[in-house]
């Protein structure tokens, strides 16, 4: 393809045509929106696929009267534990005594005389994939009449919807910034067309094709919004750092990182590998809009 | 080369500034084209300029059916045809040297035959201690000298040229008439618009004369 100049000139005069601060300072402030975003939607995703697959998977079982015998032979506890044990897709595991006295430990104390109070026996199961969670409830009553079934799933449900409309929000945030960056590029570029519209018409009338000029400005809005995506995400990294180590105790039950690679690995690899795609994806969107909105106007000359 | 069958020209919805022309120009002639102020001398140019199509009627440019060509052949055509406008219409943060070299770029020359040829051109036009200059840094007469050997670099097929000695002294429009000869010999057909009757009558040719935009065809003999 003939071009005007030589790589790097600036024939149409558009280094004086497209601010070389506005257009970079804006769309600095939409990476850095669109990176905070963009960690929202994985540590949303993280965050349900932790409540799905953790807590939200386990079942509280109580068995009231544990040494009672059962019609079929065995006392309550045992024949709970058989069934249990005999139930595929779970993993079930009795507290001990010892345990027990720990959770009641801030209501009852730890000093005096060992609890004689007729304790129930308390169950820790846990679900997996194919489980289903009120046909088990069924059986255990069943077995032991009056035992008590807690299924942390109904809130957990409940939590990774939530998660799910925060994950949904974020993706949304993410594809408004993309939108918001295509319509301030779009403006840039009209404000270059029409400052050097008469540049524009000049190098037209001397038989330069739209492919040429659309080129011209779409390389100059491409460098700019490149500046722009690199400010914007060397902005972003630090806060994400940040609010990443702040949050690592909740997240992964580990203390705060010490070291600088340990505050790097703090954000997912997931994160880290798709924050150098908003620069791509920023100089995609600069070079299709510059190019888009400058055939679109000019279409209008013959 | 050029061949217009009742060609008209209106601006969006407004009235007709030229009507009805018709014209037939040989590869290799020489026209003048004449006319009072607001008579459509600048429309017919830029109808020959590519700058417009006809609103009405055909129009031939060089083999090329304007009317009915593609916007995408429209660029190759511009390339064949030079012109050299009224107010100039140089690149004001560009140098005289780059302002020459436009064509021949967009042509998509090599970088060392447009050095060559640009300075061959600016040494002929008297400007080539201004090659680097810009056009506000250069006379009025200076400008239109850039414009000439911008719009003559690319040897084009057709020239076209609104008063293009209207700053120069008559030393140096003597010298461009001499280049747009030397450029009719070797085959560019020329129209040149002016208002200088006595150029006319040093250089005579055939005459296009417009009034009220419509056209009158004058032989070279009534300007002898």
């Amino acid at each position: 393809m003939a071009t005007l100049r030589p790589r790097g000139s600036d024939d149409l005069g558009l280094k004086r045509a497209l601010s070389d601060r506005l257009l970079p300072l804006l769309v600095a402030a939409m990476v850095f929106l669109a990176a905070l975003a963009l960690a929202g939607v994985i540590a949303a995703s993280a965050l349900a696929r932790h409540w799905q697959g953790g807590a939200g998977s386990l079942l509280t079982v109580q068995v009231p009267q544990p040494e009672t015998a059962t019609l079929g032979g065995p006392d309550r506890a045992d024949a709970i534990t058989a069934l249990l044990n005999a139930t595929p897709h779970i993993a079930a595991r009795r507290l001990t005594v010892d345990e027990l006295a720990s959770i009641l430990q801030p209501w009852l104390g730890t000093e005096g005389a060992p609890l004689s109070l007729d304790l129930p026996a308390v169950f820790e199961v846990r679900l997996l994939n194919a489980a289903d969670p009120q046909h088990l409830a069924d059986q255990l009553i069943h077995t032991a009449p009056g035992t008590l079934v807690e299924h942390n799933s109904v809130w957990f449900d409940r939590l990774g919807v939530l998660a799910r409309s925060l994950q949904a929000s974020a993706a949304l945030a993410l594809a408004v910034v993309c939108l918001v960056a295509t319509a301030v590029v779009s403006v840039a570029t009209r404000a270059g067309l029409a400052v050097r519209r008469e540049a524009i018409d000049i190098v037209h009338g001397l038989g330069a094709t739209d492919r040429m000029i659309a080129s011209h400005f779409a390389r100059r809005i491409t460098f700019l919004v490149v500046c722009g995506a690199l400010l914007g995400l060397a902005l972003a990294i630090p806060l994400l750092l940040g609010l990443a180590t702040l949050t690592a105790p909740f997240a992964a039950d580990q203390p705060p990182p010490g070291s600088v690679p340990d505050v790097l690995g703090t954000l997912p690899p997931l994160l880290w590998s798709l924050l150098p795609v908003l620069p791509i994806t920023a100089a995609a969107i600069g070079w299709l809009t510059a190019q888009a909105t400058v055939r679109v106007w000019l279409a209008r000359l013959p | 080369m050029v061949r217009l069958d009742g060609v008209g020209l209106r601006y969006g919805a407004g009235p007709y500034v030229l009507q009805d022309l018709n014209l037939d120009m040989a590869p290799g002639s020489f026209h003048w084209l004449l006319g009072a102020s607001g008579a459509g001398k600048t429309s017919l140019l830029r109808l020959l300029t590519l700058a417009e199509r006809p609103s009405t009627g055909q129009l031939s440019l060089l083999g090329v059916q304007v009317e009915t060509a593609r916007r995408r052949d429209l660029p190759p055509l511009r390339r064949q045809i030079g012109t050299v406008f009224q107010d100039f219409r140089l690149l004001g943060h560009l140098s005289a040297f780059d302002n020459v070299a436009l064509p021949l770029r967009l042509a998509g020359r090599p970088e060392g035959q447009v050095r060559a040829d640009v300075g061959e051109i600016l040494r002929w036009v008297g400007l080539a201690r201004r090659a680097e200059a810009h056009p506000a840094e250069l006379s009025g007469g200076e400008q239109q000298r850039v414009a000439i050997a911008r719009a003559v670099i690319g040897r084009p097929a057709l020239l076209l040229a609104d008063e293009p000695t209207g700053n120069l002294d008559d030393i140096q429009a003597e010298r461009l008439m001499q280049l747009l000869r030397e450029l009719n010999r070797l085959g560019t057909t020329i129209v040149v618009a002016t208002h200088n009757e006595g150029l006319v009558r040093r250089h005579p040719a055939r005459a296009l004369h417009l009034e009220d935009g419509r056209l009158r065809r004058l032989e070279a003999e009534a300007y002898v």
